[in-house]
């Protein structure tokens, strides 16, 4: 069962998301990147089977791509990738629905908002625009400490450090060994990687 | 010699020419003119009304028409179209076709707003447009559409924008244009005159390449102004009056576009302003 989690700061998102790619009792791989870059400033954390969360992820990045080379360059504010994002959600849910749940962090240049925010949407198409989230088991244990240390305003730093602490939170009381999780960054400067347990890249 | 080539828009003539399309755009060049002209605070859209009969009904109360400033009566326009809470069109040519455009126009845009939840970047909705009566000039063996457009709209990216497109399907974007009847001399005086502030009255011949950034965008009342002026040219001298003209204007209030149609007393209004003006330089 995937983690995924994404907290909002004053200049961004940060997402963070577990790299074990498993099924049944086999661990097929523990250097796994579930966040996928959709736009020079924007990024989606999936959860899910690993089928439908790379195809999704590769759809919608694709397709993201395809609307700046269309159009000369533009970028899709966040809120619109967003509601983009759900839409093909909820089209394939009474065909063949996606079974992922997602995070989408973006930052829009101060002439759209100039500032970070995220977006928490399952795999039943529902969307809501968050300060932090959590998807899967995770919730249960992390959401909790969001509610409590979150506020307007928070540095980078302070964003990780609240992301850290619910990973710690996740290796203590959490029955699932999640060993490796990768943490990235959505910021002005684009989307990198802060850190990872086991580096993606190693094949 | 051209004959032969001429009745079939999926033929390229000898010289490499859709003649069907060049007619199309010679069937425009007899619709009433429109003047776009973009504002440092908005977009003016004035149009030549061609169809004026005191016998004209006035539409009816709840269709998608604009409310005259002021007044509580709605009338519907023969030239100028909504597109979108942010877009807004001007006809020149046939109306029938221009329908059709139009529909497509207003249904790409509320598709955008479906999918993305946020409103369609102008120059997209043009190309859209510009795509769907390319078609025309391809494929099928219909005739291409009879209609000139000059789409006035805002968007966050870009700002207030003024396209015009043809029935080839071309657009480009324009500080201002004319189209319809006597562009010519309408886009003359426009060349001459857009950008040189009245109070400092600078002469057209000094705007040469290279000093394009010297050109000042009028304000909305100037552009107003300045529309008039351009029509009073395009229509053949007989007297100008507020029934003979319809202008809109675009302009953004609170984040959101407000679209309106001057009624007759404000029109009159300008045109006085410009009776005035262009007294006082002594013109004849």
């Amino acid at each position: 069962m995937d983690t995924v989690i994404g907290v909002q700061y004053e200049g961004g998102v940060i997402l963070a998301a577990d790299q074990s790619n498993a099924r049944s009792i086999l661990t097929y791989q523990s250097n796994l990147d579930k966040i996928t870059k959709l736009s020079p400033s924007s990024a989606l954390a999936v959860s899910g089977p690993n089928s439908d969360l790379v195809n999704f992820s590769e759809y919608i990045s694709k397709n993201i791509s395809l609307y700046q080379l269309s159009n000369d360059g533009l970028q899709l504010s966040t809120h619109a990738q967003a509601n983009y994002c759900r839409g093909e959600l909820a089209t394939a849910l009474r065909k063949g629905p996606y079974q992922v749940n997602c995070l989408l962090g973006g930052y829009d240049a101060p002439s759209g908002k100039g500032k970070g925010s995220l977006y928490w949407m399952d795999n039943y198409a529902a969307l809501s625009k968050v300060n932090y989230g959590c998807q899967g088991y995770a919730s249960n244990f992390c959401l909790s400490i969001m509610d409590r240390d979150w506020t307007e305003g928070l540095d980078q730093d302070q964003a990780v450090a609240i992301v850290d602490k619910c990973i710690r939170e996740l290796e203590v009381r959490f029955v699932m060994s999640q060993p490796n999780f990768i943490v990235k960054v959505v910021d002005k400067d684009g989307v990198r990687t802060l850190k990872f347990g086991a580096d993606p890249a190693d094949n | 010699m051209a004959r032969r080539y001429d009745s079939s828009t999926t033929t390229f003539s000898p010289e490499g020419r859709l003649h069907q399309v060049e007619y199309a755009i010679e069937a425009i060049n007899n619709a009433g003119t429109c003047v776009g002209i973009l504002a440092k605070d908005g977009i003016v859209m004035a149009s030549e009304k061609r169809v004026t009969s005191g016998l004209l009904a006035p539409s009816k109360a709840g269709s998608t028409s604009f409310l005259i400033h002021g007044s509580e009566s709605r009338t519907s326009s023969e030239k100028t179209y909504k597109l979108c809470q942010h877009a807004a069109c001007n006809v020149a040519g046939l109306t029938a076709d221009a329908n059709i455009l139009i529909d497509q126009a207003r249904l790409k845009a509320g598709r955008y707003e479906y999918q993305y939840c946020e409103e369609i970047p102008i120059e997209q909705l043009v190309e859209h447009v510009c795509n769907y009566k390319q078609a025309y000039t391809q494929y099928g063996g219909l005739r291409p559409f009879g209609v000139a457009f000059l789409f006035a709209g805002y968007d966050q990216h870009n700002g207030f924008q003024l396209y015009q497109s043809d029935p080839s399907g071309n657009y480009s974007g324009w500080k201002a244009t004319v189209i319809g009847a006597n562009n010519q001399a309408g886009k003359s005086l426009l060349k001459n005159e857009y950008g040189s502030s009245s109070a400092e009255e600078k002469e057209g011949e000094m705007k040469v390449e290279g000093v394009a950034e010297e050109i000042a965008m009028p304000d909305i009342n100037e552009a107003l102004r300045l529309a008039v002026k351009v029509l009073n040219k395009t229509m053949d001298a007989t007297a100008t009056s507020p029934e003979k003209m319809e202008l809109f204007c675009m302009t953004l209030k609170d984040g959101a576009c407000v679209h309106k149609i001057m009624s007759k007393e404000e029109t009159q209004k300008v045109i006085d302003e410009v009776e005035a003006e262009s007294s006082a330089a002594g013109d004849s």
